[in-house]
């Protein structure tokens, strides 16, 4: 009997399709080419042509957060697997799993400055999980493999495999051998809490006269609302999500006090720096929530479990650190809280929230819309989520915009919130939406976006109209770079340098240049018609310009080199 | 305070690269590294002498262990161990009085000449990083250092601790 022998190209399709691989997002060029004729010539895996290699690897990105399974790339050597990098850097910052395979020139050549060779594992090393250089063709399968496995356990990220052409090309051809349940020596990620730890944490909670529980992006993730809000209601305690973690718990849990953080609510951060004990879980203390750390929640005991140690007392130092996934440790948390009789204490509750309440009561998140006045920002989102009944996919880009749906969306599930948070990627939106559209075809998927952020991937309008990706993206036009001017604003006494957008392009004229439609909305009264309108097309996608107030300033927000509840709550008002 | 990270991690194309790359990205110091691989040629060793406090060192030895290549890491000062390194000096030896003191230098701390030309000496020492300093210091005083090279201290704990897969 003879062994059955495959290209190289043909044993990294075979891989993925192993490994349940759907889609793959990417851009051909010479390197690859070898690869597309493989992808080419079954069914079984779609490839989505972007029209350009970031927008790629934000579309996989988009597809990972609102599903959970681990998105593919391809690009090919050179300028394309290089266009990949900031895509790569927004998922390590946001720990979100990632396979990108990048086409490499035949390994004769490496070195020798050939035509599109960039040393993309080199490139990429700084923000990647792992990377792998492929150099033998019989390795490729299990190299897939151990990519997929690396990507999508312990701390999630991004994870490069570099394919030199000359692995991929019909003339050489090997045996296809897969592990597909990979083991690795060097890399075994904890995912229990230490069992001593966890009697630490409860003993901690138990003597807790103000708790308050701070979740962030590892509840996403881990995909665990619902063992999060069992724990939140047993403590009786209230929660604040970081940007990375809202949806979490409901936004409209009574014991949700909203975002925390540089433009978190003010009773988030007042209960934050109130607190005598902090429940931090899947969260990594970001300079973007503590403000100054000399002057963070001075009186608080921290309980920190996240998955990555580097993450526990790198910038705040934890009492009661836990090693683990925070799935697993948190029912680890209920079964010690139930093993000891957990009763909540009632009195000091009590007390607890009858202060948290007066934060609430003083009502700091707000704008004033008046009639016939521009359009509040803050009103549109608030708009979009009585249209959706709050139950859209948001997917947003960076900037003022960005801050407005965290704090006027109220997520009520985990995936629905899309957006680059640690890296700050502007272009993400758009392609992450139609990630997400592609994964739920049947949702509203919204791209809440601004006139800076659009034009940085409005080339993938062109993607959407190919792939049938009908999103209603939402572009809250303020004419400026809204988060760069209300900055300007408060700390360069409102000098804009470079932040009006002039000679901005009729969108309107855009969208349908690509072949959708576009809806403008100038006036208060027409908002929410049209927005209506915008939603009810369910078979095109919609590209709604709304024109906003571009004086209009994100508030609350952090008072630079303060304490976590140091804040401006409006322009001139300190808190 | 100094410390001496020994660090164990699969031979791999790009693993050094991926430790080295860690210490610049974080701002982390290094003031000596070796690497070789070891008696099972799998595995690479480095050795790192780096300054930090606890919290830089607390992180360093996390960052490091979280690269996927790195099986163990160990801060062999925390507890007693062998440190060494190596150094190879060449020295100007132009007369009879520089040529005997240097030798008699060299003997007392215990390092041998293994390389004689018409005006240099060339001496070999193994010591620990302050042994060598203290001859370099003492032979800068008698004589003209011509060249060094120093191969980074390699440590090892003392006992039945091992470092091993």
């Amino acid at each position: 009997m003879t062994t059955e022998l495959f290209s190289g190209a043909e044993m990294v399709v075979k891989a993925l399709s192993a490994l349940k691989v759907k889609y793959i997002f990417g851009y051909p060029g010479g390197s690859v080419l070898d690869l597309y004729d493989a992808i080419f010539q079954q069914d079984e895996i779609e490839h989505i042509l972007v029209r350009h290699e970031q927008a790629a690897t934000h579309m996989a990105d988009g597809y990972t957060r609102a599903t959970g399974e681990v998105g593919v790339v391809l690009a090919t050597s050179g300028p394309g697997a290089t266009n990949c990098v900031t895509g790569i850097a927004t998922a390590y910052m946001d720990s979100i799993p990632m396979v990108v395979l990048a086409g490499q020139v035949p390994t004769t050549l490496i070195g020798n400055d050939a035509f599109q060779e960039t040393d993309i594992v080199g490139c990429t090393r700084p923000i990647i999980k792992h990377s792998f250089n492929c150099r033998d063709l019989a390795d490729i399968p299990n190299v897939i493999a151990k990519a997929f496995y690396i990507a999508n356990t312990g701390r999630p990220g991004p994870v490069v495999v570099e394919l030199p052409k000359d692995l991929l090309i019909p003339q050489n051809k090997a045996e296809f051998r897969i592990e597909t349940d990979v083991k690795m020596r060097s890399y075994n990620p904890n995912v229990k809490g230490h069992p001593k730890q966890i009697r630490k944490a409860v003993k901690t909670i138990q003597g807790a006269k103000k708790l308050v529980v701070y979740s962030g992006g590892g509840i996403v993730l881990s995909d665990t609302a619902e063992l999060l809000t069992t724990l939140v209601e047993t403590l009786k305690a209230p929660i604040t999500n970081t940007l990375m973690g809202l949806g979490g718990i409901s936004g409209k849990h009574e014991n949700f006090v909203g975002m925390l953080g540089m433009h978190g609510s003010f009773e988030a951060n007042k209960t934050m720096a109130n607190a005598d004990v902090i429940l931090a879980l899947g969260v990594r203390f970001d300079d973007r929530v503590t403000n100054n750390v000399e002057k963070f929640c001075p009186n608080a005991t921290i309980i920190h479990v996240d998955i990555d140690p580097t993450s526990i007392s790198k910038t705040i130092n934890a009492h009661v650190p836990v090693v683990g996934l925070v799935e697993i440790v948190m029912q680890q948390l209920l079964d010690e809280l139930a093993a000891t009789n957990f009763i909540p204490d009632e009195e000091a509750l009590k007390d607890w929230w009858q202060q948290i309440n007066l934060w609430r009561d003083m009502r700091h998140v707000g704008y004033k819309q008046v009639e016939g006045e521009k359009i509040k920002p803050q009103r549109v989102v608030e708009v979009m989520y009585k249209i959706t009944k709050g139950e859209a996919y948001v997917a947003s880009d960076v900037g003022q915009h960005q801050m407005f749906a965290a704090q006027y969306y109220p997520f009520a599930k985990p995936r629905q919130w899309i957006n680059s948070g640690g890296a700050g990627t502007m272009g993400f939106g758009l392609p992450a939406a139609m990630g997400a559209k592609l994964a739920f075809p049947d949702k509203h998927v919204i791209c809440i976006t601004g006139d800076g952020s659009i034009q940085m991937n409005i080339q993938e309008l062109s993607t959407c109209m190919q792939y049938n990706l009908p999103v209603v993206i939402v572009t809250l036009n303020n004419r400026s770079l809204g988060m760069v001017r209300q900055w300007q604003d408060m700390v360069y006494d409102g000098r804009h340098a470079s932040s009006y957008m002039e000679s901005l392009p009729d969108f309107i004229k855009v969208a349908e240049a690509y072949g959708h439609i576009g809806i403008k909305i100038d006036t208060l009264d027409e908002l929410e018609t049209k927005l209506a309108q915008a939603f009810s097309i369910k078979d095109k996608l919609v590209f709604v310009d709304v024109l906003v107030d571009e004086k209009e300033h994100v508030y609350p927000m952090h008072i630079k080199h303060g304490g976590i509840d140091d804040m401006w709550v409006s322009k001139g008002v300190k808190a | 305070m100094r410390h001496i990270l020994s660090i164990l991690l699969e031979n791999e194309a790009g693993a050094l690269s991926r430790i080295v790359g860690l210490f610049s990205q974080r701002a982390f110091n290094i003031e000596s590294l070796t690497v070789a691989p070891t008696d099972d040629n799998t595995l690479s060793r480095i050795t790192i002498a780096t300054i930090g406090n606890d919290k830089v060192l607390e992180q360093i030895v996390k960052q490091v262990n979280k690269l996927v290549d790195v099986i163990k890491i160990s801060d062999l000062t925390e507890r007693k161990h062998v440190e060494r390194e190596l150094l190879l000096v060449k020295v100007a030896a132009m007369n009879d009085r520089s040529r005997t003191e240097v030798k008699r230098i060299s003997d007392i701390f215990r390092g041998s000449i293994v390389d004689i030309g018409k005006q240099i000496y060339t001496i070999e020492l193994t010591g620990s990083s302050d042994k060598l300093n203290a001859f370099i210091e003492t032979l800068n005083n008698e004589t003209e250092i011509i060249e060094s090279v120093r191969s980074g201290c390699v440590g090892i704990a003392r006992g039945e601790k091992a470092l091993r897969v």
